[in-house]
């Protein structure tokens, strides 16, 4: 600790660059609508992917309605089942949780946590939302497009995505592709804002070994980002122009009833290459954030530093540089040679090392901390059993002669809906118990935050526990209705009415957290500036909320690391970032 | 909206030399890059991250090369040009190439005298290098019509794989599209440095700010960029 801990007489050094001008809104338009303010564009962003998130849950009800009572409902065919996966599926990984982290944790957070006025460019950084604001439209517009939104799961697999089996073949797909482009354009715009802002626009004192590890996750999280949707970018190109042009990517010569198709001489597999070359990442662009924010909410909750915060960094970046050569173990049923299995089964169990040092440095975080069983602290310890336990059956899936068996399977479901679906959402919802304070200045309902936290976490365990059992019992996933088959016993059935059930209600659930945001909007107790009495500079704010600009005239000047809880000999038990040593140790 | 690229402290920072500067740059604070500007790093960044769209559409055409089974056109021959009664193989994209690097050069006079103030030179040359990728794009332009006419469509061509077509105009079509943007935004620029806007620190239309002349550098990074793309395109789509 104490070679991050700056003693009084280190001199900080004098401002670098001059204070920005910032655009100052003249109209209601200009300020609440088209805002250049980070902290309203975060809450635009958050906004928005909260809405399609709800799109989301009901297709995830719809869906367990008809595995629980297979023929009982008139309104869900084959076809509208393979429409809710897929949109389930890619509005939950893309819409909601990469928007909600890096747009809105990230622009919320990243200009107040690093001491800046705004993002280094706050009008590219406005176009990044209205672009975002379009892709969700175009992907809602699907949904009333002839036939439908497209059914090819969210994984997109060619040659099937385009071939005219599946549901959303006329519209649905040409509209989802359009939306990932748009999303990426748009991103890309936010993206190169935050991280140049955590590498160019830091406050004095404010060096990279000082920030808060929220600022790391999300920083290591967009790199990653620019570096892995340009593979995705590249494969919608490509599929959009087989879809409308009849080029042969991805496609095969194809025999359709009887006939040959156009196609010919593309490669199936290169979609699946440059997929994952995204995908993997993508699973780590919402992790890795996730880490980060989990770790402050942690510290600030237990009223202790953060234990080997040197070790914490680093970790998330080789995580992040990792991630980038796992991908292919999404493929081991692709037919790839044995060599390569070994290889990606290497280095994604190579990935739980820095994973592991992680979760041992939460633990040790909490050892013997004054644990505050706040609302974010109690979704930031859900959020460690859940990681750690999804994580698990990730070292199964790792291995390729596990793998095999399983693929497909509803041990796949579980895996993934554990350690991507789950656990981060658990830590949005403690993020947001966190910071709603200084968003709006008055704190969220406690009781109904607690309510919605234990319904929330026991349920989501409800909920997938039992599909590793189904998994391992062979039931697939992606089927409509398991029909007659031998190895699947009767009981599978039952199993299945409770995940419903327990889907339900914790669906219900998200109901009592969105009416506690509307509702402590205008009667929440009012929360102070520093109601959690946190170290980092977003709660030193001289305002709450903060004003555009966030700290008035001058910027603040950071003398300590963002952990400085329980000091010995300190007069209260945190010392904000930006207060001087020789005070700081008085008393 | 562009950042003074100068330490305006008045100290001079005391830096050590090679990796010990690395080192104890990306260990301060404020800056990572030290007297590096916002839009210098933001381009940057963005090129590594359009680098990575360019190698996926490059290693997407080498795979669907490998991948087809019907043989794959002879370059030298298709993108030969009958000049005088002869064969010239790949002689366009010759020329193609040299006003391409051409206006690199142009570009980087353009830099030059921005940064000394000259405007009217500045913008002169930024006109010359925009005329240059006006005239890569409408060779171009000719390039496709002239396959087009042959019958080279995206999805089928008379001497074989259909992957040609389709790798061909999405390839020097995505190129091509990065040349004109950059051609609509060196006209923008070099405008504004004919009007002195960066002189009189004029706002922008669109984002209220103040530029500088570092935006002429910024485009040169862009430009250049597109330049080494294209030598990437020509050694593994016509050479090969």
């Amino acid at each position: 600790m104490t070679d991050v801990t700056v003693r009084a007489d280190d001199a900080i050094p004098a401002a670098e660059v001059e204070d920005v001008e910032l655009y100052h809104p003249k109209s209601w338009v200009t300020k609440y609508v088209y805002c250049q303010d980070a902290k309203v564009i975060a809450i635009q962003y958050s906004l928005t992917a909260m809405a399609i998130g709800l799109v989301a849950l009901v297709l995830s009800w719809l869906m367990r309605l008809q595995l629980a009572f297979p023929g009982s409902f008139s309104f869900i065919a084959p076809t509208d089942y393979y429409q809710f996966i897929t949109m389930h599926g890619m509005i939950m990984v893309i819409y909601l949780l990469t928007a909600l982290f890096l747009g809105g944790f990230g622009n919320y957070l990243i200009p107040l946590m690093v001491g800046a006025r705004d993002m280094v460019f706050p009008y590219v950084n406005m176009l990044s939302y209205w672009i975002y604001l379009l892709a969700v439209l175009v992907l809602v517009a699907s949904f009333f497009a002839p036939g439908g939104p497209t059914g090819a799961g969210w994984t997109l697999y060619p040659p099937q995505a385009i071939l005219s089996g599946t549901p959303g073949r006329d519209w649905g797909i040409i509209l989802m592709l359009a939306s990932l482009i748009l999303f990426i354009i748009g991103f890309t715009m936010g993206g190169l804002n935050y991280v140049v802002t955590v590498l160019q626009a830091r406050t004095r004192g404010m060096t990279l070994m000082r920030m808060p590890l929220t600022v790391w996750g999300i920083f290591t999280a967009t790199v990653m980002a620019l570096l892995a949707f340009p593979a995705l970018f590249a494969a919608c190109v490509m599929m959009l122009f087989d879809r409308l042009l009849g080029t042969s990517f991805f496609m095969p010569s194809v025999v359709e009833l009887g006939s040959y198709l156009q196609y010919g001489g593309g490669s199936p597999i290169l979609w699946q290459h440059l997929f994952w070359f995204f995908g993997h990442p993508e699973v780590y662009i919402v992790a890795l954030p996730a880490f980060g924010i989990v770790s402050d909410l942690i510290s600030t909750h237990a009223r202790k530093n953060i234990f080997g915060y040197r070790m914490m960094v680093w970790a998330i970046v080789a995580i992040g540089a990792l991630s980038f050569v796992v991908w292919a173990h999404h493929m081991y049923v692709s037919g790839m040679d044995p060599n390569f299995g070994f290889f990606f089964a290497t280095t994604t169990l190579i990935i739980a090392v820095p994973t592991a040092i992680k979760v041992y440095n939460w633990v040790l975080t909490l050892w013997r901390g004054d644990i505050h069983l706040t609302v974010p602290m109690l979704f930031a310890l859900g959020f460690i059993v859940t990681f750690v336990n999804g994580g698990l059956t990730g070292l199964f899936l790792g291995n390729v002669v596990v793998d095999v068996p399983l693929s497909a399977t509803m041990f796949v479901v579980a895996h993934f809906h554990m350690v991507m679906g789950v656990a981060p959402l658990l830590v949005i919802f403690g993020g947001i118990y966190h910071w709603y304070p200084k968003i709006t200045g008055r704190m969220l309902n406690d009781r109904l935050g607690k309510f919605h936290f234990w319904i929330t976490f026991l349920g989501a365990y409800a909920i997938f526990f039992p599909m590793h059992y189904l998994g391992l019992l062979g039931v697939p996933r992606r089927y409509y209705e398991l029909g007659e088959m031998a190895f699947i016993p009767p009981s599978a059935a039952t199993l299945n009415i409770f995940i419903t059930a327990a889907a339900l209600t914790v669906g219900a659930a998200q109901l009592v957290f969105f009416f506690n945001l509307a509702w402590s909007l205008f009667r929440g107790k009012l929360a102070g500036s520093n109601p959690w009495h946190a170290t980092t500079l977003e709660w030193q704010t001289p305002q709450t909320p903060p004003a555009h600009g966030n700290w008035g005239k001058e910027l603040p000047i950071v003398y300590r690391w963002a952990y400085d809880y329980s000091v010995p000999g300190a007069a209260q038990d945190f010392v904000p970032q930006n207060q001087p040593a020789a005070t700081g140790a008085a008393a | 909206m562009a950042e003074p690229a100068l330490t305006n402290t008045g100290e001079a920072l005391t830096r050590p030399a090679g990796w010990q500067q690395i080192a104890a740059d990306w260990s301060s604070d404020q800056r990572a890059f030290k007297n590096v500007s916002w839009g210098k790093v933001m381009m940057w960044i963005f090129l590594l991250s359009d680098t990575f769209i360019f190698s996926c559409f490059l290693l997407s055409y080498m795979t669907v090369r490998m991948s087809t089974t019907v043989p794959w056109p002879n370059p030298s021959e298709v993108f030969a040009l009958t000049i005088g009664g002869k064969s010239i193989p790949l002689i366009l994209i010759a020329i193609m190439t040299f006003i391409l690097i051409s206006s690199s050069g142009t570009m980087a006079m353009a830099v030059n005298f921005g940064y000394r103030r000259d405007r009217a030179r500045t913008a002169a040359l930024m006109l010359a290098t925009a005329a240059f990728g006006a005239t890569f794009v409408g060779m171009q332009a000719f390039e496709w019509t002239k396959l087009i006419t042959e019958g080279v469509r995206p999805w089928g061509n008379p001497w074989g794989a259909v992957q040609f077509g389709s790798s061909f105009f999405m390839i020097t079509g995505f190129h091509g599209t990065h040349v004109t943007i950059g051609v609509i935004f060196l006209i923008i620029m070099a405008r504004k440095v004919w009007r002195g806007d960066f002189d009189q620190e004029r706002r922008g239309f669109f984002t209220s700010r103040k530029g500088n002349y570092e935006v002429v550098e910024i485009m040169g990074l862009y430009w250049h960029f597109v330049d080494l793309v294209w030598v990437f395109i020509f050694a593994l789509f016509y050479l090969w």
